[in-house]
């Protein structure tokens, strides 16, 4: 399952610690570690996923209850920028006690490997997770060097 | 600790009662709750989860919401980037006595689950009369 590959690789003490001193380092103004130009704050709608494999790429976006009509993705070179509105319509009769829930436009662009193909895109939606197949150019196989 | 206490099986953990099962993470669906005349409604965001991994309960006391989220993933794929590191979503309210909780009402739809708890009639509210004099 994702769980365990998408957290081997990213997760685990050290990316937690990583976080929480990012996090210190903005409540102090320092800025020891360079983040990406297009990193969110944790907690962004909507969270995202990238997995890759020699042939393809896969974004995951997790976002649920969004008409799958309003979302706009679009990619320039390896650029993927996904786009969209997700409306949580208020009961104006009732009393609320957590809201949670994001409401409103959201956008977000990230940066794939730099061999995908940007005219084979394919994006599907289902239960609420909008998944963006792109197909890289060159297979990215691992090249074998020979010793010689 | 009171023995009292060991009545359930949980009792350990029974403030998180996902959390004591296993050692992986769990997300934390992002809810709504509301209240109106007829009873509450949770709104919470479970994307990946499909209708027939869903897992809503409810006694007098709890309702619990778990689900697995399941995505398509080709064989052999690396992970780059990762928001979510987990798949497991689990959270648990305590309810209160004037629900009805034998008529709770759930709906999947797009990784959203609607739980609709209405209140036990004597409890809606009346509108009482104010009369002039």
């Amino acid at each position: 399952m994702f769980g365990s590959l998408f957290s081997s690789v990213d997760s685990g003490l050290f990316d937690d610690f990583r976080r929480w001193e990012a996090e210190m380092d903005q409540l102090l103004g320092r800025t020891a570690y360079p983040v990406g130009i297009r990193a969110v704050p944790r907690g962004t709608f909507p969270p995202i996923n990238v997995g890759s494999t020699p042939e393809r790429v896969d974004v995951y976006v997790f976002a649920a209850g969004v008409d799958p009509k309003s979302i706009d993705v679009s990619i320039q070179q390896n650029l993927l920028t996904v786009a969209g509105r997700r409306r949580v319509p208020v009961n104006g009769e009732a009393e609320y006690y957590r809201r949670e829930r994001f409401d409103g436009d959201f956008r977000r662009a990230i940066a794939l490997p730099e061999d995908v193909d940007s005219n084979r895109v394919e994006a599907r939606y289902r239960d609420g997770v909008l998944q963006v197949t792109v197909q890289r150019r060159t297979a990215a196989r691992p090249r074998q060097v020979e010793v010689k | 600790m009171a023995k009292g206490q060991d009545m359930t099986t949980k009792s350990a953990d029974s403030v998180e009662p996902s959390k004591g099962r296993e050692e992986q993470p769990v997300l934390r669906p992002l809810v709504d709750i509301y209240e109106d005349a007829h009873g509450i409604t949770v709104q919470a965001e479970m994307p990946g989860v499909a209708k027939d991994r869903l897992n809503v309960q409810a006694d007098r006391n709890n309702l619990l919401i778990e689900g697995d989220a399941a995505i398509d993933m080709p064989e052999g794929m690396e992970a780059i980037y990762a928001d979510v590191q987990a798949t497991r979503y689990a959270r648990s309210f305590v309810l209160s006595g004037e629900l009805e909780t034998d008529a709770i009402d759930a709906r999947m739809k797009d990784g959203v689950l609607t739980i609709r708890i209405p209140k036990r009639s004597e409890f809606r509210p009346r509108k009482v009369e104010v009369r002039a004099g």
